[in-house]
């Protein structure tokens, strides 16, 4: 048991160092000349993608809860930090945290209702409860209404991005690897079953979308200070982009956090090389979606973390058979 | 507010309800026999009046040619997204073809976008435009045929569903498809007719409002499209005179409140309506509750 | 006297749609008994475990187990008052692992809060390792220790049933409810399914509540009998008493040679 335990600090250890390693090669890149700064800009979006995703596979692929309003709580948090930042010269990080809080209330108050429903239904209410949310920023006239809030600064910046991004990736992968997090994939499981087992499944239900509906939030702020514009366009904060976000999610794998990282940032980089085929993107998406569906429902790298014990075992079978080559010459 | 802007509204509401009836006939027959929010409908309803914009420029036909051509060939559509897409995965989790329902709706999007052009098409005026007035209240032409083709449609409708050999097998396929199977039905069949149907209906509705707003675009199926959905929702899901009644609501409804001065409210409308029906009575005004089994 | 008292149900109906699945039943399982519950198929028997667990609201009448009321308690709060079920076509998490499916039963014990959980503090890592040890433990005594880390789907259907009665046995129950056991077993998963339910009596305090059509099992086991017809009690009685009950036999006429076995 202690031995479980040490491997997974090392784990962690090794994972940390991982993400260190990767922010510090962009720095260096970024120093040298090599990635210029509309590199960095492609991948604070995708860091900003991945929160989306990462959290809206919270709700859907752990805890099962089918949501198409992913793109609502975002639209939260872009609007309420540009306003906090504009109107009330609120230092950027105030308005992330306030921009998350305030979204994952939104979350607590429209999952209540809203997530006694169950699959089909619930996608549409969500999907309702979403659109409701960018009709009403449409309609305040204060935040730009249907032109869109203009003149936000640019506090976005690739570091912030992805220290904040570390943050919500830790964050949820422990809360699923706690007790609380194992209720919400129970519900997923068998909701019938958990609850008998003393299991609070609305209680759980809520939490999980209101987490998710939070990091959308602060993603959502971090999203509009990177492009110091936003638009209450479906394509922008509505159901296209919550459709968006589920296709990452979906590609990714549903309950696959590892998944949904390399998708979200496959999905963001794609579009920048396929500057061409612009218009073909959507067919691209939908194709593989529906392929997807038909052929491999569980995702790319289904339930499979990316881990090191995998990577220690694939490396292990590979030294095993060099092994075996070797003694059979020898 | 003056009671003749009321009248007005309302027979706004009923023309426009008339086409989200059309739409939501479609979405009500096939959940009531497959159990699948088909969100690629809203798109053949686009891909109808895309159909017959070509049948009324490039073929020169006449209104009621280009309305059967436009219906026949999104019915094909129908019938061919349910071969390709929806029939491998019938015993899949529900979800899994809600997703792939959502693929199958973008893909239909962004080809017409490709193969149409993403700007609007000014839709052809296959009948001059008159305008009657009645007291201080006016009613078009057009309201007049969308009004007429779609109740004429839906009678159709009705005395396929009720007096068929066709229109029994879907309803007893509705009801119970292993027990249909058992009597000999051929449930493949009477699927593919259902698509038929409802996206057919679809292309009609996409054509009548076509020439009423005088405008098509690729992206025009989507908001009608959860509108249609949210009256067959209100109607109860399943249930044919439901989505009838659904979608006169919805049409209203929605008028109502461009009376009331807040047209930017109007698409929200469906949004409030459809969420209040689900949490307040998911069975819809005319649906029957199902239990789950523990 | 108070404490001792375990379950008591008094009138108990339950009317789903416009039929009555159940009309006015009294039950008593005093603590460390083990009841068995008989009846032709539809008779009501799965529905009176519903309304006992919280899926099913009660028409009428009430519940008490141990002086707390439970009627019209929700699942989750039933489950608190260590009431503990099986279900009749086996719920498992079938994507899970073995020992998630044993750690998600200890949910109720656990004490740390949703940040302690993100942090990973002690309190966490104090009680993962608690729950690791007691989940390992309850596998042993059901003979699954070897399979911990295989997903539940992958067990056979035997092994599936045992899995299930494990996951209710981390509970800690007072009462479990087991709802058919041994549907789809062999006669030889059959007889080790009842060399479980009394080990499971010896070993644990609680009182056992048997649903079961194989009358040999509930013959075997059960040290009294309730039996239940279109919803309403036709016998009660130790074995012997309910083997002569005319009303109970005239309800099985059909059921071929159920007595005999």
């Amino acid at each position: 048991m202690s031995n479980a335990g040490a491997s997974k600090a090392k784990r962690n250890a090794v994972m940390a160092l991982a993400a260190l390693c990767i922010y510090g090669a962009v720095q260096l890149l970024a120093l040298s000349g090599t990635l210029l700064s509309y590199h960095l800009q492609v991948l604070s979006l995708a860091c900003i993608n991945i929160m989306l995703v990462v959290s809206l596979n919270l709700i859907t692929g752990f805890t099962g809860q089918f949501s198409l309003g992913h793109a609502g709580f975002m639209a939260i948090g872009a609007y309420l930090s540009a306003a906090l930042t504009v109107f009330y010269q609120l230092p950027f990080l105030a308005a992330l945290v306030l921009s998350g809080v305030a979204a994952a209330l939104v979350g607590i108050i429209i999952g209540l209702p809203a997530l006694r429903l169950k699959g089909d239904y619930l996608a549409i209410a969500t999907l309702g409860f979403g659109e409701i949310i960018r009709v009403v920023i449409l309609n305040i006239p204060a935040v730009g209404g249907p032109r869109g809030f203009t003149g936000i600064p640019r506090y976005t910046s690739f570091g912030l991005t992805y220290l904040i991004m570390i943050i919500t990736i830790v964050v949820i992968r422990n809360f699923i690897d706690s007790s609380h997090g194992r209720a919400c994939v129970s519900i997923r499981e068998d909701e019938t079953a958990a609850a008998s087992l003393g299991i609070n499944t609305t209680y759980y239900k809520v939490t999980a979308f209101a987490i998710g509906a939070g990091f959308a939030g602060v993603a959502g702020g971090l999203f509009s200070h990177y492009l110091q514009y936003i638009s209450p366009a479906p394509g922008q904060i509505g159901f296209l982009r919550s459709i968006d976000i589920l296709i990452m999610v979906v590609l990714g794998g549903l309950g696959n956090i590892t998944g949904s990282v390399f998708s979200a940032i496959v999905l963001t980089l794609l579009p920048e090389f396929l500057r061409g085929f612009a218009e073909y993107r959507m067919v691209i998406y939908s194709v593989l979606l529906i392929l997807m569906m038909l052929f491999r429902p569980e995702g790319i790298m289904g339930k499979n973390e990316l881990s090191l014990e995998a990577l220690e075992s694939l490396v292990g079978r590979m030294k095993n058979r060099k092994g075996m080559r070797s003694d059979g010459t020898s | 507010m003056e009671w003749y802007i009321l009248l007005q509204q309302m027979i706004n509401g009923l023309a426009l309800g008339s086409i989200y009836s059309l739409i939501a006939l479609g979405y009500t027959m096939v959940y009531g026999i497959i159990k699948l929010i088909n969100f690629a409908h809203g798109d053949i309803y686009m891909l109808g009046a895309y159909f017959g914009f070509y049948a009324l420029t490039k073929g020169g036909l006449s209104l009621g040619p280009a309305l059967l051509l436009s219906m026949g060939l999104a019915a094909l559509v129908g019938v061919v997204l349910e071969r390709i897409a929806y029939r491998p995965l019938r015993s899949s989790p529900r979800i899994t073809a809600l997703i792939t329902a959502i693929g199958a709706s973008l893909f239909i999007q962004s080809v017409s976008q490709i193969g149409f052009g993403a700007s609007f098409k000014p839709f052809p005026q296959a009948i001059p435009f008159q305008r009657i007035a009645i007291g201080s209240v006016f009613i078009t032409n057009r309201q007049l045929i969308m009004f007429g083709v779609s109740i004429f449609l839906m009678v159709t409708l009705h005395l396929i569903v009720q007096y068929t050999r066709i229109g029994k097998a879907m309803r007893a396929v509705s009801m119970d498809k292993e027990a249909a199977m058992l009597m000999g039905i051929n449930v493949d069949r009477v699927i593919s007719v259902t698509f038929a149907l409802g996206s057919a209906l679809a292309a009609a509705g996409g054509i009548l409002v076509g020439m009423y707003y005088n405008r098509i675009d690729p992206y025009m199926g989507v908001m009608p499209g959860i509108k249609g959905f949210t009256a067959a929702v209100l109607g109860g899901i399943g249930v044919i005179p439901g989505a009838v009644i659904g979608g006169f609501m919805m049409g209203i409804a929605e008028n109502l409140v461009v009376a009331l001065g807040s047209s930017t409210f109007r698409d929200a409308v469906a949004f409030a309506i459809l969420i209040l029906v689900l949490l307040l009575k998911p069975a819809g005004l005319l649906g029957k509750r199902q239990r789950e089994k523990v | 006297m108070a404490q001792a008292s375990g379950l008591r149900v008094t009138d108990l109906s339950v009317q789903i749609g416009g039929l009555k699945a159940v009309s006015h039943v009294n039950l008593r399982l005093d603590p460390g008994e083990l009841v068995g519950l008989i009846g032709p198929n539809g008779a009501g028997k799965t529905t009176v475990f519903n309304a006992l667990t919280g899926f099913c609201q009660p028409t009428g009448g009430h519940i008490f187990f141990n002086d707390q009321e439970l009627t019209h308690k929700p699942p989750h709060v039933v489950a608190k008052h260590h009431l503990a079920r099986t279900f009749q076509n086996i719920r498992l998490f079938r994507d899970l692992t073995v020992l998630d499916n044993l750690k998600i039963a200890y949910h109720k014990n656990f004490k740390y809060c949703i940040c302690s959980g993100i942090f990973r503090t002690p309190a966490y890592r104090r009680q993962e390792e608690m729950v690791r040890k007691v989940s390992l433990e309850i596998l042993a005594l059901v003979g699954l220790a070897d399979r911990a880390d295989d997903k539940a789907s992958n067990l056979s259907y035997g092994e599936q049933r045992k899995l299930e009665i494990a996951r209710a046995l981390v509970m800690e129950p007072k009462l479990l409810l087991l709802d058919e056991p041994a549907a789809g077993m062999n006669p030889a998963e059959t007889a080790e399914l009842v060399e479980l339910i009394y080990k499971i009596k010896n070993d644990f305090d609680l009182s056992v509540f048997l649903i079961e059509h194989d009358m040999h099992l509930v013959m075997n086991v059960c040290e009294r009998l309730y039996v239940l017809d279109y919803g309403v009690l036709i016998g009660e009685g130790s074995v012997q008493d309910v083997r002569n009950n005319r009303k109970v036999i005239e309800a099985y006429l059909g059921e071929d040679g159920a007595w005999q076995s």
